[in-house]
């Protein structure tokens, strides 16, 4: 295999898209779970396991994809630990974006509301009803997501400081729309 | 010869599978009402803990079966103590109002192959209306067990109105699920 110099297009909108769906879906359970049960409340947590579906069916995608792909390398001059960094926060998010979603569904199993994906395709249950294995579960969730999100804040920061203070590729070929002005 | 046929067939060990015996107490272990609703087109499972059951009913005369359920709703288990105190208040079950449920039939019918239909009238948050209960009864060691499910629209009894009356989010039809294990008395 080559080592390519760019992200592919098929890399760069299955980034998009799995990110498109964790800011969605993330938020969305933020905002749900605080909310008194009503009509509204069961609605959105339906759209917020949809959404977590999709995600975990893009993910196997992308990572289904990603084996048979290698990456570009980081650019060069970097010092080591920013690359030791890169690649762990990378790792870990791959991880995490199986495990997030994974969790989500184990806890609906548990807690005896199985998943119908979209309202029309039902989903199996992973494990069987356990009310305190789902309320352990819902920690595990939201731990996940938490570290998650700390990891996606340092994930973005990095590319955001490589596109203002190095100036160099590292985000534009992520997001090619901004390519020009990083070319100065 | 004619008459030990006769004898063998009188004895309660020689009649089989499903025996003349009436069969009227409800064994509360062994017994469970549970619902299953429809939310955003998920199948959810509750249950009530607490119900008084009183049917008899002899599978050679299922004409002449007879039962009461009254369900506690107190009781309810609807999956989260969230969910639970909803399904007390004024929106749903109302039970400061309306603190049990009742099925009453007076008339059974076998519809073929160990199965009945139990034609009744259910009471719900003061609304009664006809109903009609299909069950399959068998034998299980020495008790007979029924097993069947009452489809019930909700709205007809208000149930889940204001807010919830919105049947895209919880569908109108709930299945109430009994099984419920009798012992035999003896005959009469």
């Amino acid at each position: 295999m080559n080592t390519p110099t760019a992200y592919t297009r098929s890399a760069i909108v299955l980034h998009w898209l799995v990110a498109l769906t964790i800011l969605c879906a993330f938020p969305l359970g933020v905002y749900m779970h605080e909310l008194p049960l009503s009509p509204n409340k069961l609605q959105l947590y339906s759209y917020h396991k949809w959404l977590g579906i999709s995600a975990l069916l893009l993910v196997a995608i992308r990572l289904g994809w990603r084996l048979g792909h290698r990456p570009p390398p980081l650019l060069p001059g970097m010092p080591r630990w920013q690359e030791i960094a890169a690649h762990a926060i990378h790792h870990s998010l791959y991880l995490l974006m199986l495990a997030v979603p994974l969790s989500g569904w184990l806890m609906s199993s548990a807690l005896g509301f199985s998943v119908v994906w979209f309202g029309v395709i039902p989903l199996p249950d992973l494990i069987g009803k356990d009310k305190q294995l789902g309320e352990l579960l819902k920690d595990v969730h939201a731990t996940l997501n938490f570290t998650m999100l700390a990891l996606v804040l340092v994930h973005a920061a990095a590319a955001i400081k490589h596109h203002l203070f190095e100036r160099d590729g590292t985000l534009a070929r992520m997001l090619p729309f901004i390519k020009q002005e990083s070319k100065t | 010869m004619k008459r030990l046929l006769l004898a063998l067939l009188m004895s309660p060990l020689a009649v089989g599978s499903v025996s003349a015996a009436e069969f009227n107490a409800v064994l509360g272990d062994k017994s469970a009402v549970n619902f299953v609703s429809k939310q955003m087109g998920v199948p959810v499972e509750g249950k009530f803990k607490k119900f008084a059951a009183q049917i008899s009913f002899d599978t050679n005369k299922p004409e002449k079966g007879r039962a009461q359920i009254e369900i506690e709703l107190a009781s309810i288990d609807a999956g989260n103590s969230d969910a639970n105190d909803e399904a007390k208040g004024k929106a749903w079950f109302n039970i400061r109002e309306f603190p049990t449920a009742k099925f009453v039939s007076g008339g059974i019918k076998s519809v073929g192959n160990g199965r009945y239909e139990a034609a009744g009238q259910m009471t719900i948050k003061g609304k009664t209306r006809d109903v009609v209960a299909p069950f399959n009864a068998r034998l299980d060691g020495g008790n007979l067990v029924i097993d069947g499910a009452i489809p019930i629209l909700r709205l007809q009894y208000g149930i889940g109105d204001g807010a919830w009356a919105d049947t895209g989010t919880v569908a109108d039809e709930v299945q109430v699920r009994f099984h419920f294990t009798l012992a035999a008395t003896a005959k009469k």
